[in-house]
């Protein structure tokens, strides 16, 4: 039932309310990143009288941010990758196979998706260093890695089940392994719910603290998170510097949203409902 | 729950499909190997990054001692721990956090409704919106930890319009702290709400709303009898996803904001958990801490595993 004319008013401004609420730390964020420090102390709020790059070439250049982001990409690329391939086997034997604890798997990755890391964290810790892993990325790799799996069968298995039986078993019937019908025919009808899969997860590994912040204790092995939150304590009289660094971590996100907004809204409500 | 029982509807059964000469039996045998072979990786996986540590979790949380070194002290962590005042001010505030759940349902419920009904520009709000809720929590947090600050933004904007008394220490005082933090909670999430229940309305069939207009029922009467209950079960996943998240995923936020303070005025049983376990060498509170945790949002698995397997939420294809 639509409302028209001057009637909407009150919904535009309600609206507008909630959407400059939504951008205004973020523009606080941007404005702040690109003041000098003195100009910061005595303007914290108000427009920046001369716009200066110079914490953003600091960041850069003196601070480790690009190790850091570099270490967040390869943990990120790399967990996304193992747990797409693994959830994509597990979903497609679900979906299409028959064997002994099918629903139990399923409903078990279901609850998995919301067990809090907190829970598991000390446990793995302790195994981390028995593994003489603690300290590389490969710990948060492979931790990352396991803990997007059940996400990755719950969404590809909701996908795959709307394949076409009859295509599968054509393959079969042709002579392809299950291996082969996976990756020649469901693989490719899939795309759009891979893509939205590696995205969500993508998002989920860059944006994790917790878990690099207990396993990656070593400076320069940090990821761009737990990098982060050692500068908070260490430029407390530089707030400019680090909402810089601040905003080099929010910048691929915001972009990679700007760019893929249907895969994000996709996979996000895909626990919920449509 | 019985497993062929459920596996029928989708199992492919192909009739007259032979072996398939790679040594893997064809999918016509009701049991195979190969669908064995394409989940183990996921249950080694789901193994060694879920059970594995769950079950030491309990077990270990009747033991105090190092990491290498436990010994075992029955109940005592979990006597302690509820005589700890740190442990019973982060389950306050835990519980707090989760008075921020039926702010944002009605709030994000509001919102999406009004953009439901074709209000123009309701993509550039719904994007605006939901941007937050993708962001990393730690860039957020330090530009609200920079925001919040007793001479950050957010005081200067309210002095210079006189909102002087208004402007407290946001992060510094322990009345305020955890408040603070649930409002970045709120912040962020939700567009999320917004988002789902903008899903759900939009997928609603237009003849209902169509037939209601007919018969010429007001604006609020359509929402509040015809669409909100027809989203019923979106809302209730909401609930229970954000409760969940306000009980065990925010320990983010409170690091990067407060780190607990001041004092442990703002802590949560998550950052209780990450305190004792490794700034503190506590490791028995610590995984005693995380039963509790891990029991709290069992119920709210439970109840998102019933909600999961209703019948409409299943023609949903969730």
């Amino acid at each position: 039932m639509k409302i028209s004319g001057l009637a909407s008013i009150p919904r535009h401004v309600l609206l507008a309310i909630l959407t400059v609420i939504a951008l205004a730390p973020l523009i606080f964020m941007v404005l702040t990143s690109v003041k000098s420090p003195d100009e910061y102390s005595v303007n914290p709020a108000g427009l920046p009288k001369s716009i200066t790059f110079e914490n953003y070439t600091h960041a850069l250049i003196d601070l480790p941010t690009l190790r850091w982001a570099m270490n967040s990409l390869i943990v990120t690329v790399v967990a996304v990758i193992i747990s797409t391939v693994v959830g994509a086997m597990a979903a497609y034997a679900i979906s299409f196979g028959n064997f002994r604890g099918r629903t139990t798997l399923l409903s078990g990755s279901i609850a998995a998706i919301m067990v809090p890391p907190v829970v598991l964290v000390v446990p793995m810790f302790v195994t981390m260093v028995n593994l003489k892993l603690i300290n590389t990325l490969g710990s948060v790799i492979v931790f990352y890695s396991c803990l997007l799996v059940p996400f990755c069968i719950f969404f590809l298995y909701n996908f795959f089940r709307t394949v076409p039986a009859e295509l599968v078993e054509a393959a079969v019937v042709d002579g392809a392994g299950p291996i082969r019908t996976l990756f020649s025919v469901v693989v490719p009808l899939a795309k759009p719910a891979l893509v939205t899969v590696a995205v969500v997860n993508a998002i989920w590994a860059w944006n994790e603290l917790l878990i690099a912040l207990v396993f990656l204790q070593d400076e320069k092995s940090r990821t761009l998170m737990a990098g982060m939150t050692l500068l908070q304590g260490r430029y407390v009289t530089n707030q400019p510097l680090v909402l810089a660094v601040a905003t080099l971590s929010i910048l691929p996100v915001a972009l990679f949203y700007l760019l893929s907004q249907r895969a994000f809204v996709r996979g996000l409500t895909a626990g919920i409902g449509k | 729950m019985s497993d062929p029982a459920l596996s029928v509807s989708s199992a492919v059964v192909p009739s007259g499909a032979t072996a398939d000469g790679r040594g893997m039996p064809a999918r016509k045998s009701r049991r195979s190997t190969w669908p064995y072979l394409f989940v183990l990786p996921a249950v080694i996986a789901i193994g060694f990054g879920f059970i594995f540590p769950l079950v030491t979790v309990i077990r270990n949380s009747f033991y105090s001692g190092t990491f290498y070194k436990l010994t075992f002290v029955g109940f005592d962590n979990y006597k302690f721990m509820f005589q700890d005042d740190v442990f019973l001010t982060s389950l306050k505030n835990n519980l707090k956090l989760l008075l921020t759940v039926p702010f944002m349902t009605v709030v994000a419920l509001i919102v999406a409704v009004i953009l439901n009904d074709g209000i123009r520009g309701w993509r550039a709000y719904r994007s605006s919106i939901f941007l937050p809720y993708i962001l990393p929590a730690v860039g957020i947090g330090l530009a609200f930890s920079v925001f919040l600050q007793y001479n950050g933004g957010l005081n200067a904007i309210l002095r210079a319009v006189g909102l002087d008394s208004l402007a407290v220490d946001w992060l510094g005082s322990p009345t305020w702290a955890i408040w603070s933090v649930g409002a970045v909670v709120v912040w962020q999430q939700l567009g999320f709400g917004v988002v789902v229940f903008l899903a759900a309305l939009l997928s609603l069939p237009p003849e209902v709303t169509e037939a209601a207009r007919i018969d010429g029922v007001s604006w609020t009467q359509l929402q509040t009898r015809i669409h909100i209950p027809q989203i019923r079960t979106a809302i209730e996943f909401f609930v229970v996803t954000e409760a969940i998240t306000v009980l065990s995923w925010v320990f983010t936020y409170v690091y990067v904001l407060t780190l607990g303070g001041p004092g442990n005025a703002s802590s949560v049983m998550e950052f209780y958990i990450w305190k004792n376990g490794f700034a503190q060498g506590s490791v028995g509170l610590a995984n005693s801490a995380a039963v509790i945790v891990m029991l709290l949002a069992s119920v709210l698995i439970f109840a998102y595993l019933r909600l999961r397997s209703r019948p409409d939420a299943q023609a949903r294809g969730l």
